[in-house]
């Protein structure tokens, strides 16, 4: 069983490890309080009752930003070896578009 | 195979087959209950061809006709012709990439079972009742209609089998990803995996609409839900797009690993490297992105708008493109090599101009215009025949040629192998060619009966007669196989002499840990790099050491029978509720029984840890090569 | 290779999920399954888009009648804090912490518990008070299945949840059980993001209109 992380000074290793978790950690709870700050802002939008034409936008893109969020920072995709993942998960995201505009502008009937 | 079964006692073999996760034999479960499934929708193709042989036939009822359109083309697209692919996917791909096993080999003993399943629990239809009977496509508009269960098996069997073949995507991504052997970069892979992987992906991304298409069906007719029901505000355009959305992509699904087959059988055969790999490579993955952009073309006729129209026009012509690459690669590989004419490699040279047909054909229905004209009539039905069968049923039996070999050790006749192959191109042309006419001529496609004096008589007659010539085909070859097995003439390594791939490196069929050492992969077709440096095997890439194998397992069998067994109480809860409770009475403890089983068996796989075993490098030592067997 | 080898915070590898060929197929079989999760999701989001305020006669409630933005916060703080949670457990996983891991995992649990009861007590309101059902009109079905597929998917994470903790209870963190741990978190995230999309799309824009 190989280890990943082989040092010369195993202590060196591991505890640069920890600092390194730990500074993840602090931007996983900067990325969740921006979470937290971007729904209060949609969810104000809709109470102050904003033409949906401005509304609309607006929603979907902090609701694009919360996404990536989630997938960069607690997900982990920033991290190296998600390239494969990150191809699926795009091809997957351009044909979810592409159904989603169709059933918003051929189905009508 | 046949002798050692003896030894063994058929219900050591049996219960071997149930519970195994080796990838080989999971390929020839898929190829057995796939060879059953063709079976089964060639008989229902016959009787249309029977019905339809003479003017104002009553060899069948209309409601029958009806059913067995709908068994045809079901039974043909999700029953026999994927499970073939897989196959051969199965038997063939963890050899080309070099891999001991797939990435998840329970999961693929489970996409299997829930395949298997599905399959039955459609065909079943035919003694509950009645068939579903409105197109293998099931339109809304027209399934909703239907009396009767027919459409209730079509969407539960449908959607158990459905998530077997997405499992087998996953399965097969992952292995080509991670499981390659040293050496075995991306762009040395074998066009069969290649296509295999493409394919996989597309089946990733295709089959999850169809389960919400056949989810709002089963909603509609089983839970009293709205969604295709125009006076409740649903919509009927709705299944037909998530149906193409998916639709589209699986013919995909389907040519793609047959082009595979292709193309290894071409340089096989012509003794050269495939011309243009890169192009071909390029070629696959384009021609499954666009794929997944045209699906509209389906639906022309529905009132898109001339700007929808317009646009998927374009998108489906440009597959022209890519496609017309692999053939251009094709002819190139053949050119000026040493050509041995086999018979997976006639089938290979007969496939070019047959599919060009179809696709010639497609190029026309592809200009919206024009389809307005072609829609719905048999030359729709010419078309696609032209690409499923001349594509990938050829492919099907070039592939069963070439590989039975590697799955069973035995090589087919090649005498029986050429006349199959000439009564099936012959029978396969002189049934569907004279089919773009008849559809030219006005002859609507899925009409049970016409008048005579049409002009229609003589070519539906000779339609007919060429059905004929592929069902004596395929007895011909079930013979082969018979006679093949009976004899049981054991074969080596590389029984066509100009194996390329990996596979041709081990014992046919492979031991069950396939590569005793794993093999460096040096370039692409690496046997054939080996064997011009005057080597007849594959250098090894790893020291002799302990083989990790999965264990046999009982679950996946089990887990895919509660479904089964839901199945018919999902059904018939609908009988239960319309007599208010007085009959169907077993349908929800039946439906609730087969949930858990299901739920009950992903918890004892998830609670009891299951790591495998290892085969130890001191019995590898004993295994001799030459034995093979994968017993 | 012992599966079960004991392992303690120093000799922990750094991505155990990735550690073993088992946990390498795992992780990225997982990760494809979520691409092709897009897409189903989609399917259903496209489905309820066609068929939104779709229903047979005046008399039935549409989104903007009946949809109320308090109850959709707490939802949404309840899931997103959930996401955060099950980040502290993997956090401590991978510090080879397995107390915390799965203490944080149970405030997972039940923060996902509690978006149940409230979802519940959501479709109860709607049925009671709107007479908005699954079988009144097709803009019902569309929202029931869009927004049930998403509970479905929080029960089954749940569920996947307590049965690792259960099973695990007792052995600690080795190289067998890292994986399925993180896979679980994964889906969890998962189930988080297409919750994002759930009240951005169909209840923050189905109040605007």
């Amino acid at each position: 069983m190989a280890h990943e992380s082989t040092s010369a000074n195993p202590k060196v290793n591991y505890e640069y490890r920890r600092r390194k978790a730990r500074d993840e950690m602090r931007g996983q709870v900067t990325s969740f309080a921006m979470m937290i700050f971007m729904t209060f802002i949609a969810f104000i939008i809709v109470i102050a009752d904003f033409d949906k034409f401005y509304a609309f936008p607006v929603l979907l893109v902090l609701a694009g930003a919360q996404v990536v969020l989630q997938l960069y920072y607690f997900m982990h995709m920033s991290h190296k070896g998600h390239g494969t993942a990150a191809l699926f998960l795009y091809s997957g995201a351009l044909i979810a578009f592409v159904t989603i505009l169709t059933f918003l502008t051929i189905v009508w009937w | 195979m046949s002798t050692v079964a003896e030894k063994r006692g058929f219900l050591a073999v049996l219960w071997d087959y149930l519970t195994t996760v080796d990838h080989k034999k999971i390929a020839i479960l898929y190829l057995v209950s796939g060879g059953f499934f063709f079976l089964v929708g060639g008989i229902e193709a016959m009787l249309i061809r029977i019905q339809l042989a003479i003017p104002d036939n009553d060899f069948v009822s209309a409601g029958l006709y009806n059913e067995l359109l709908t068994m045809h083309g079901t039974t043909m697209i999700f029953l026999a012709a994927m499970p073939l692919l897989f196959a051969f996917m199965n038997a063939v791909v963890p050899l080309q990439i070099g891999a001991r096993d797939v990435a998840f080999p329970f999961l693929n003993s489970l996409g299997f079972w829930l395949f298997f399943f599905g399959g039955i629990f459609l065909n079943l239809s035919w003694f509950l009742g009645g068939a579903p009977d409105a197109g293998w496509t099931s339109y809304a508009s027209l399934s909703l209609a239907s009396p009767g269960h027919g459409i209730d098996f079509y969407v539960l069997g449908l959607q158990i089998s459905g998530a077997g073949t997405l499992i087998a995507g996953i399965n097969f991504l992952v292995t080509i990803i991670n499981m390659r052997a040293p050496g075995m970069t991306y762009m040395r892979m074998p066009l069969f995996t290649w296509s295999t992987f493409v394919a996989s992906a597309l089946i990733l991304f295709a089959f999850p609409p169809l389960t919400v298409g056949l989810f709002l069906m089963l909603f509609d007719r089983m839970f009293g839900a709205n969604f295709f029901d125009v006076t409740m505000g649903g919509n009927t355009i709705i299944w037909e797009h998530l149906f193409w959305i998916f639709g589209h992509p699986e013919v995909y699904i389907l040519i793609l690993p047959a082009f595979g087959i292709f193309s290894d059988i071409i340089s096989t055969f012509s003794k050269k490297r495939l011309f243009g790999y890169a192009a071909m490579v390029f070629a696959t993955v384009l021609i499954g992105f666009l794929g997944f952009m045209v699906w509209a073309h389906h639906m022309f006729t529905t009132g898109l708008g001339p700007t929808a129209n317009a646009i998927f026009a374009v998108a489906t012509m440009a597959i022209a493109v890519p496609t017309g690459v692999k053939i251009f690669n094709w002819l190139l590989t053949m050119w000026g090599g040493s050509i041995r004419f086999t018979t997976p490699m006639l089938y290979a040279v007969a496939f070019i101009p047959s599919f060009v047909a179809g696709g010639v054909t497609g190029v026309m229905l592809a200009s919206a215009a024009a389809d307005y004209q072609y829609h719905d009539s048999y030359f729709v039905v010419a078309h696609f025949h032209y690409v499923i069968i001349g594509g990938v049923v050829l492919g099907l039996l070039a592939g069963t040629h070439f590989y039975w070999p590697k799955m069973f050790g035995t090589m087919l006749n090649e005498t029986l192998g050429k006349i199959t192959f000439w009564l099936f191109l012959i029978g396969f042309h002189g049934t569907f060619f004279i089919q773009h006419f008849l559809g030219l001529m006005g002859m609507p496609r899925r009409i049970w009966k016409f008048l005579p004096n049409q002009g229609l008589d003589l070519f539906n007659m000779i339609s007919t007669v060429g059905a004929f010539f592929m069902a004596l085909a395929v007895i011909v070859l079930l013979y082969n196989v018979v006679i093949t097995q009976i004899k049981n003439v054991r074969v080596g390594n590389d029984p066509w002499g100009d194996g390329r791939t990996l596979e041709w490196a081990i014992p046919s069929p492979p031991p069950y840990y396939n590569f005793k050492q794993l093999p460096l992969v040096r370039g692409l077709d690496p046997l054939w790099i080996e064997k011009m440096e005057g080597r007849k095997e594959m250098t090894p890439a790893e020291p002799l050491g302990d083989i990790h194998m999965p264990n046999n397992s009982f679950i996946p069998f089990v887990m895919s029978l509660g479904l089964f067994i839901a199945a018919f109480g999902a059904m018939y809860q609908v009988d239960w509720r319309a007599s208010d409770g007085a009959d169907y009475v077993w349908s929800i403890p039946v439906l609730i029984i087969g949930m858990l089983i299901t739920i009950g068996s992903m918890a004892v796989r998830s609670l009891k840890d299951d790591h495998g075993y290892h085969i130890h490098k001191e019995e590898l030592m004993d295994d001799h090569d030459d034995k093979g067997g994968r017993e | 290779m012992d599966m079960n080898q004991k392992y303690t915070a120093r000799t922990w590898p750094e991505s155990p999920e990735k550690t073993t060929l088992e946990g390498k197929n795992k992780f990225l079989g997982f990760w494809l399954f979520l691409g092709g999760e897009t897409v189903l999701f989609a399917s259903l989001f496209a489905t309820y888009l066609a068929l939104k305020d779709k229903v047979p006669g005046n008399d039935h409630a549409l989104a903007a009648d009946m949809f109320e933005l308090p109850l959709v916060f707490i939802m949404t703080m309840l899931l997103l804090t959930s996401s955060l949670t099950s980040v502290y457990a993997m956090y401590h996983m991978k510090n080879h912490n397995y107390q915390k891991m799965q203490t944080w995992l149970l405030i997972t649990v039940f923060l996902g518990l509690a978006f149940l009861g409230f979802e519940i007590y959501e479709f109860n309101h709607y049925v009671h008070e709107f007479h908005h059902t699954f079988t009144s009109s097709a803009f019902g079905s569309a929202f029931y299945t869009l927004v049930g597929f998403h509970g479905a998917h929080v029960v089954v994470g749940l569920g996947w949840f307590t049965l690792l903790l259960v099973r695990n209870g007792k052995r600690g963190l080795n190289l067998y059980n890292a994986p399925k741990f993180f896979t679980a978190s994964l889906y969890w995230h998962f189930i988080d993001v297409v919750w994002v999309f759930i009240f951005t799309v169909v209840y923050l824009m189905g109040m605007v209109g």
